[in-house]
């Protein structure tokens, strides 16, 4: 059993990594991407919600782009950035700016009117609306759209093994297969689900930190307010 | 005072939301703008804080143009309240109310402090106060929605139907409260509604507008129910008007007999004395026990049970002439009962006597009417 676990750790030099240096370098190629198309979403998003007649078209283009296989999306890149992280970071951001623009979009939009006018009675500009009510109360639904990309996004780092070893823990299934290493295959699928199980989580905990003021949670404090008021 | 001066607001499509609408809106009271859905009405609203510009037309505020003034400092001097409190579900109940003068720039303790007083001036636990706007029922959150408004006190409190969102019972007490406010605040308020029965509650003007936003008449509430202006008027007003006028009317003046009341251990003589169909029965306190003919009755053996029931008293001079004349439709013997404030008989009072204090407050109101005019 210890040899077999010592094999499963045992990462062949070829890679230059430990196993966790293989774990923190899927990490930078799945969540740089998802930062980046976090980044780029939030402005598109906006114009989107401020110009009704964008979104459709966005939309449109967006989703033509996520039906590009990863694999021929890299090897189209490859030939602008080479067989790089970079190749595999590209398409990474693309379809995380796909998932979270309707996203951001649904969540800005989801701000009711009444909410919206009282912010702009009071005095809002634009800029601060936006900021301090419109952006605060899409939150969950961008966290939502992130947890779909993050996860999305740390299996789809794998594919990278493919154009000259760019896949972090998916290089492992090449030499599992190339040494006729059978335990590296297991390393490569487990880790992986690990990290995307653990980043999901993570995201969840940062909503409910972030998002105090949502009715969702179990116990729900309500000392019957509707009797109060009646008594009035 | 607000003055709105033949403002028109015409959309590109060519849509006329307002048209040609001018009002003297006075300080320190509440003017009711009142109409059908699509008549303008919450477009005036908005056009008096500019979240709508005018097409044509000009509003003074105290004499200045509001074009002249940055759109953000307007607003900030007139509160908002809005249907269904449009509350910032990501806040506190204390932060909601401190907003604006966070944004004027006061400090988070004087804000809060501030926030605070104001829970309590709108009738809200303390304990609310690091509550979010989910964990609060319809009623309570417009009474933040108040008390948002209210923050930084603004001479001018814009309100667009706040309370139409939530259940009868619970709209009252909120209109009530807002009177209650406005008593001790006296701040100019202009309040958009489709309720004619709310625009007369709490109207000390009501403009009545018709589709297309035209004004159809502007007057206190008690002319309003006495002379509509035209059939559109009446209609909207409804088909009782006559009896919701008498709300406007004092019973003070109605003359009570105190003939047939006697006390629970009415003599023989006492129950025969009063030349009356029915007598009213009172306890050792002369608080009201019921109704009876003299026929049934026995000396030294009246059965309070036996009675017929006495309906609900009104208070002359507290009560409306409409409270009075309620009294005597729902009594079983058609006489209204008269209380003083502890609950006390002060006497009784016929439909038909009630009948003749109506006409003669017509008449007065005529008068009244005719040296005015």
């Amino acid at each position: 059993m210890s040899d077999y676990l010592h094999d499963f750790f045992d990462i062949p030099s070829d890679l230059q990594h430990s196993w966790l240096g293989l774990i923190g370098l899927h990490l930078r190629e799945a969540l740089l991407p998802v930062a980046a198309g976090l980044l780029l979403a939030l402005p598109i998003a906006q114009l989107c919600v401020r110009f009704r007649w964008l979104y459709p078209p966005v939309l449109g283009v967006t989703t033509v782009l996520y039906a590009i296989p990863s694999l021929a999306f890299f090897v189209v890149l490859i030939d602008y950035t080479g067989q790089s992280e970079l190749t595999v970071m590209i398409p990474l951001a693309v379809y995380s700016l796909v998932v979270l623009v309707p996203a951001i979009v649904d969540g800005v939009r989801s701000v009711s009117e009444e909410t919206l006018a009282a912010a702009t009675a009071m005095g809002f500009g634009p800029v601060r609306r936006y900021f301090q009510v419109q952006l605060p109360i899409a939150v969950p639904a961008i966290i939502a759209g992130l947890r779909v990309a993050t996860v999305s996004s740390v299996s789809l780092v794998s594919v990278g093994m493919l154009i000259g070893n760019q896949g972090a823990l998916g290089n492992l299934l090449h030499d599992a297969q190339i040494y006729n290493r059978p335990e590296l295959t297991w390393n490569s699928v487990i880790t992986t689900a690990l990290l995307a199980i653990v980043l999901d989580a993570l995201l969840v905990l940062v909503r409910v930190l972030l998002t105090p003021w949502m009715p969702n949670r179990p116990t729900r404090r309500r000392p019957a307010p509707a009797l109060e008021d009646a008594a009035r | 005072m607000i003055r709105i001066e033949s403002v028109t607001k015409r959309y590109p499509d060519g849509t006329v939301a307002v048209d040609r609408l001018s009002l003297e809106i006075p300080d320190r009271s509440i003017t009711v703008l009142v109409g059908p859905s699509g008549c303008g009405k919450t477009t005036t609203l908005r056009m008096i804080n500019r979240m709508v510009e005018p097409s044509e037309g000009t509003i003074l505020l105290d004499g200045q143009d509001i074009q002249r003034q940055p759109v953000t400092t307007l607003r900030r001097s007139m509160g908002y309240v809005i249907q269904n409190a449009g509350l910032f579900q990501h806040r506190t109940i204390v932060d909601n109310i401190a907003t604006v003068p966070r944004m004027l720039g006061w400090g988070r303790q004087k804000a809060r402090a501030r926030a605070a007083e104001l829970m309590e001036r709108v009738g809200l636990d303390a304990a609310l106060a690091k509550r979010y706007p989910y964990q609060l029922s319809g009623g309570q959150q417009q009474r933040v929605g108040v008390a948002r408004a209210l923050a930084a006190d603004p001479p001018v409190l814009l309100m667009d139907e706040p309370f139409s969102a939530v259940d009868p019972v619970v709209r009252k007490g909120l209109q009530d409260e807002l009177l209650r406010i406005q008593d001790e605040l006296g701040k100019t308020i202009v309040f958009v509604t489709h309720d004619i029965d709310e625009a007369i509650k709490l109207g000390t003007m009501v403009a009545v507008l018709r589709t297309g936003g035209h004004l159809a008449q502007y007057a206190p509430p008690a002319e309003l129910l006495a002379g509509p202006a035209d059939a559109f008027v009446e209609d909207f007003l409804g088909g009782d008007r006559g009896i919701r006028r008498l709300s406007f009317f004092p019973s003070g003046a109605l003359e009570l007999t105190a003939g047939p009341v006697i006390p629970l251990d009415a003599t023989a003589e006492q129950i025969a004395a009063p030349d009356a169909p029915f007598l009213l029965v009172t306890d050792a306190d002369g608080r009201p026990l019921g109704w009876s003919e003299p026929g049934d009755l026995a000396a030294g053996d009246i059965r309070p049970d036996r009675l017929l029931s006495h309906g609900r008293p009104f208070v002359p001079g507290t009560d409306s002439l409409r409270v009075a004349l309620d009294c005597a439709v729902l009594s079983p013997t058609g006489w209204a009962v008269a209380v003083d404030t502890d609950g006390k008989v002060t006497g009784v009072v016929s439909q038909q006597t009630i009948g003749e204090a109506i006409r003669s407050a017509h008449a007065a109101g005529r008068a009244h009417d005719e040296v005015a005019g």
